[in-house]
């Protein structure tokens, strides 16, 4: 119940951020409409979360957005440096990785992650065995192949921190 | 001061989109591809929606152009993922160059 | 050999496209109050057609799928560059709609390549 009431928040707060010069009229309409919404897809949120549980997850929010503007931004001039460069210097390779994390949120946050970070993209997920497999754009040659990726390391840690 | 921040964050945007279409045709194989658009045109056009907002401040086209930020920024890793695995189960083959292909022998032994 | 060769063709190709864009006078249809802001929009328009040369050459589909996804995020960053000088707040209501449509899109293409139906 209490989950419904934040999501018909949420719908409402986005409902009058799209139509911006908040007048009574829209209100009304608003209110109609996130009840509306919330009848119709409460079910496909029911992730068991209680967001209300835990306030500090929220900082961990934030640190992780700002984790992740910084690594985005690496990641987009490691992709312009590799394709300006003549010779193209890529060795490229799926790899896979065990995960720890479990709820479905968290996973979605985590190949979202790794898809902006420089030099991998998420190719699939195995839910069952904990898996994920990442497309990587450099291997280095002294690496073992199912080496750990640094930044999946960290991504998790906060991860865990934020969502479960 | 803050308009100018605006039109210097539109013009990197427009840097990183450029890098990102030059990827898209100097890359060998879609995964390459992939990951050039992924990231060069989820940044690029966050930038431009950003500087945006920073220009025209809180009415009613600064607030969208945050919304669609926030929309672009969660739909377009999802999307880049949806792809990638589809390419993969259609049966495309990675390029020469490639190291190591341990989701293709995996689906391989699954299948 | 081949490549250094191809990388020299399109860096003349491309260092042309740029000159174009910056020195040639605008078409009368995109004098705007800033002419800054012209170029940028031309430049977008540039890339964009970079893009279109993969849909048109890519060897497989889901090479077309990819060069079509990037062009409905790049079109959302043209009509917000739009909506910066002539002042109308609904090009971002079209890019909202259009990134919204564009991810539908793409989700439902890259299923039907998976060679599923639309169910899961």
């Amino acid at each position: 119940m209490i989950l419904k009431i934040i999501l018909s928040l949420l719908w409402f707060a986005i409902w009058m951020l799209l139509s911006w010069p908040p007048t009574i009229t829209n209100a009304l309409a608003g209110i109609a409409v996130a009840a509306f919404v919330t009848f119709m897809t409460s079910d496909m949120f029911d992730s068991g979360a209680n967001p209300l549980r835990k306030p500090s997850r929220y900082l961990w929010f934030v640190w992780y957005a700002a984790v992740f503007l910084w690594e985005c931004v690496k990641a987009n001039l490691d992709v312009a440096y590799r394709v300006i460069h003549p010779d193209l210097p890529i060795r490229p390779g799926t790899v896979k990785i065990k995960t720890a994390l479990k709820s479905d949120i968290g996973l979605t946050f985590l190949a979202n992650s790794i898809t902006l970070t420089p030099g991998t993209t998420t190719v699939d997920i195995d839910k069952e065995r904990g898996l994920i497999y990442v497309h990587r754009m450099y291997i280095k040659d002294g690496l073992a192949i199912s080496d750990r990726l640094p930044v999946v390391d960290r991504f998790e840690k906060i991860l865990r921190k934020v969502f479960e | 001061m803050i308009e100018h921040i605006g039109y210097a964050l539109i013009l990197v945007g427009l840097f990183f989109d450029f890098f990102g279409c030059l990827g898209i045709i100097r890359l060998p194989d879609v995964y390459n591809r992939l990951q050039a658009s992924a990231k060069c045109i989820t940044l690029g056009t966050c930038g431009i929606l950003f500087g945006l907002f920073l220009i025209k401040g809180f009415t009613a086209t600064g607030i969208k152009a945050l919304l669609c930020l926030l929309f672009i920024i969660l739909t377009a890793p999802v999307s880049a993922h949806a792809l990638a695995r589809g390419a993969y189960r259609s049966g495309v083959k990675p390029c020469p160059e490639t190291v190591v292909d341990e989701y293709g022998e995996d689906i391989k032994n699954i299948k | 050999m081949g490549r250094r060769m191809r990388w020299l063709l399109g860096l003349l190709a491309i260092s042309a496209a740029v000159v174009l864009i910056f020195a040639a006078p605008l078409p009368s249809m995109l004098r705007w109050q800033s002419p800054l802001l012209a170029r940028a929009f031309l430049w977008l328009v540039m890339s964009a057609g970079l893009c279109l040369w993969r849909v048109l050459r890519g060897p497989t589909a889901p090479d077309r799928a990819v060069a079509i996804d990037m062009l409905g995020i790049l079109i959302v960053g043209l009509c917000a560059l739009l909506s910066i000088p002539t002042g109308r707040d609904w090009y971002i209501d079209i890019g909202i709609a259009w990134a919204l449509q564009s991810f539908i899109g793409i989700m439902a293409l890259s299923k039907s390549m998976e060679g599923k139906d639309f169910d899961d």
